[in-house]
Formats: structure tokens, C-alpha cells, sequence
């Protein structure tokens, strides 16, 4: 992405032009790839992967891995139909004018077409293969990502990421209900986690790229109400996060271990969070901004992957009962 | 060269893209017919032999 990036002129940056491609004549595999926005789907699956370890009961692993399957797929869909609305916009920003529809690499019309296809065909093979609640969910969150957050929210309103967030927080959902088949009070405390994660995850990369969202006339936080007011946000969200972390072990499906783990990462988030809101000005404002987006990643990362580790070492043989 | 369905004329590097596209096609399907009976026959696993005749 990093050689696509030094392509974008300026010119391109000020008038992007989606209709000028050749489309699919010029398309490669790797464009349709990027349409699917391949990095958020490895966070996804991650995600819904522990989501489905961590689940009581016993699935087939094969059927588990066809879980798994829909859940890239429509993950997928649903990045592809953010590209094909978004085009537009994403020729305007630094951050998003290498994808394939502002390069021109691909029609808008073929990334809807490709979307629709994927988001169908990835909840009916959920349904028909798996459980139909799961598909229920895959559903939702497509829906949610396209619909609420792409098209109505993101434009509109600088609440956009704290709704739209829903959409990032399904998956783990999904990955419980491919085992149960029910919604329960565990998967909903694994979606408020990463619901609750979003906010300070994205308003920290928003400060370091107002000017972007500015240009592009995306009304995000820092460009609708300011950067100081965003350091509060971020602030109170990180400290309402902290808390919704420690749910897994509250509600007895995580251990000690997990509860360490979770204290420990949220006091250094919470200390990112302190860094940002403190500095205001110049190198150390983005430099501060830049290390809270970095660690968010980590963070969340590494929380699902305490809980994994908890899950599997609870069926290994010999394992102490407090864990 | 020949003309594509709209009258342009591909060049050998677009001729090149379209194959691998169609093979990638290819493949994602094989892909998915495997991906349904592997998972017919764990879905059924015994059930077939056992069933009452």
C-alpha cells in the first residue's frame, strides 16, 4: 500500500475522478483484495475467532472454520460497499485515495456489484452451513456497517464512530453464536468491549488527521468540535472502557490471569489517554496522539488474546481450577 | 489482438489480469464446492449408515 500511496498526486487528492478507470480491465486480484479491506478483516476474525473459543458448548471444528469463513466474507462485502459509497471521499484523503475505486482500478458499479454478492452469499452460507442466528448477526452487522454507519451516520454526524462502532463490535457476537446459537449476556460484554474501544481508538488517529477528514468534509470529532474537546472525549471514553474490560472475569467466563492482564493494559491506555489530553501543542500533541492509535491496536489485540489463551489452557489437562 | 466486448483493444498486461481474475474466480468456486459437501458430510456424520431401514 505504502508504493500505491506515493502514486497519488496532488491533482488526484483535489479532483478525484472514480469514473476514469478502465475498470475491470485494468483490475488485479490485489485490487479486489484491498476492496475488502484485508487488515480490518484480520481484526475482525481475530476477534470473532475468540469469540468462538470462548463460547461454552462444542462446535466442529470444520464448522468452525466455515464460521469463520462468513464472517471474512462478509466482512468483506461489507468493506467493499464502503468503498463503492465512499468513493468520493476516499479521493480526497491522503489516508484512503490509493484504493482501488479513487485509483480508478475498479468501477464503483463492480465494487457494489462484488459487495452485494459477498454480503449475500457470506449470510446465506452462515445460515444454511452453520446456525441461523449467527447469520441473523452477520447480517446485522453488515447492515449496520453499510447502512448506519456509511451512509447515514458518517457524513452527518461527529457521533458517527460511537454508533458506527456497533458495527466493529459484532463479530465476537457472531463467533459466540456459531457455537450456542443465542445471544447472551458473555457476547454482549465482548461487543461492549470493543464498542466502548472505538471512540478514543478512532479520535486519536482523527487528531493527527483532521486536516483530512476537514478536506474530505467528513464530520469527525476534532473537525466539528475541536481538538481539546476531542482529548476530553477520548479521556472519558478510555476511563468508561477500563471498567467494561474487567466484564469477562466478572462474569466468570475469564480468570485471574485475564483480570491481570486486563488492569494492567487498561492502566497503560488510561495513561495514553492522560498523555494526549495533557499535550496540546505541536510535535508532542501528534506524537502523544500517534502512540494512543498505535496502542489501541495493541490493546484490544492483546485483551482477546488473553482470553484465547485463558480458553485453551482451560482445556488443557492439569489445569488449576482458580484459572 | 482482438477487440473485448466494448471494442477496446486489450493489451497483453490487460489480457494477463483478466486470466488471473478468471482463475482466482475458478479457484474460490472449487473452493466453495468442497467447502459444502466436507460440511454436508460432517453435518450428517453417522446418521446416513445409521438410520433405520
Amino acid at each position: 500500500m505504502s508504493r500505491m500511496s506515493t502514486d497519488i498526486s496532488e491533482a488526484r487528492l483535489a479532483h478525484p475522478d472514480v469514473s476514469s478507470g478502465a475498470g475491470a480491465v485494468a483490475a488485479d486480484i490485489e485490487d479486489y483484495v484491498a476492496l475488502l479491506k484485508p487488515r480490518v478483516m484480520s481484526l475482525v476474525l481475530f476477534t470473532a475467532f475468540v469469540g468462538l473459543m470462548v463460547a461454552p458448548g462444542h462446535i466442529h471444528p470444520w464448522i468452525g472454520l466455515v464460521a469463520l469463513v462468513c464472517i471474512g466474507l462478509g466482512a468483506g462485502a461489507a468493506g467493499a460497499l464502503n468503498m463503492w459509497y465512499d468513493a468520493d471521499i476516499d479521493g480526497r484523503m491522503r489516508r484512503t485515495a490509493a484504493r482501488p475505486i479513487p485509483r480508478g482500478k475498479i468501477q464503483p458499479g463492480e465494487a457494489l456489484g462484488f459487495g452485494t454478492v459477498l454480503a449475500i452469499g457470506s449470510v446465506m452460507m452462515m445460515g444454511t452451513l452453520v446456525n441461523w442466528t449467527a447469520a441473523a448477526l452477520l447480517a446485522l452487522t453488515i447492515a449496520f456497517y453499510v447502512f448506519i454507519y456509511t451512509m447515514w451516520l458518517k457524513r452527518r454526524s461527529p457521533q458517527n464512530i460511537v454508533i458506527g462502532g456497533a458495527a466493529g463490535a459484532f463479530p465476537p457476537m457472531v463467533g459466540w453464536a456459531a457455537v450456542t446459537g443465542t445471544v447472551s449476556l458473555e457476547s454482549v460484554a465482548l461487543f461492549l468491549m470493543i464498542f466502548m474501544w472505538t471512540p478514543p481508538h478512532f479520535w486519536a488517529l482523527a487528531l493527527f488527521r483532521s486536516e483530512d477528514y476537514a478536506r474530505a468534509g467528513v464530520p469527525m470529532l476534532p473537525v466539528v468540535a475541536g481538538a481539546d474537546e476531542t482529548r476530553r472525549q477520548i479521556l472519558i471514553y478510555t476511563a468508561l472502557l477500563v471498567p467494561v474490560t474487567l466484564l469477562p472475569w466478572a462474569l466468570g467466563f475469564a480468570g485471574a490471569v485475564y483480570l491481570a492482564m486486563a488492569a494492567v493494559l487498561g492502566a497503560l491506555f488510561l495513561g495514553c489517554a492522560l498523555d494526549v489530553f495533557r499535550r496540546r501543542e505541536g510535535e508532542l500533541a501528534e506524537r502523544a496522539a500517534k502512540r494512543m492509535f498505535a496502542y489501541s491496536v495493541l490493546y484490544l489485540f492483546l485483551l482477546f488474546a488473553g482470553l484465547l489463551a485463558e480458553s485453551l489452557l482451560r482445556l488443557a489437562p492439569g489445569t488449576p481450577g482458580w484459572l | 489482438m482482438e477487440p473485448d466486448d466494448e471494442g477496446r483493444t486489450l493489451t497483453p498486461e490487460e489480457r494477463r489480469r483478466r486470466r488471473r481474475r478468471n482463475l482466482a474466480l475458478a479457484w474460490f468456486l472449487v473452493l466453495l464446492v468442497v467447502l459444502f459437501f466436507v460440511t454436508t458430510l460432517v453435518r450428517l456424520g453417522g446418521n446416513v449408515a445409521n438410520r433405520p431401514l
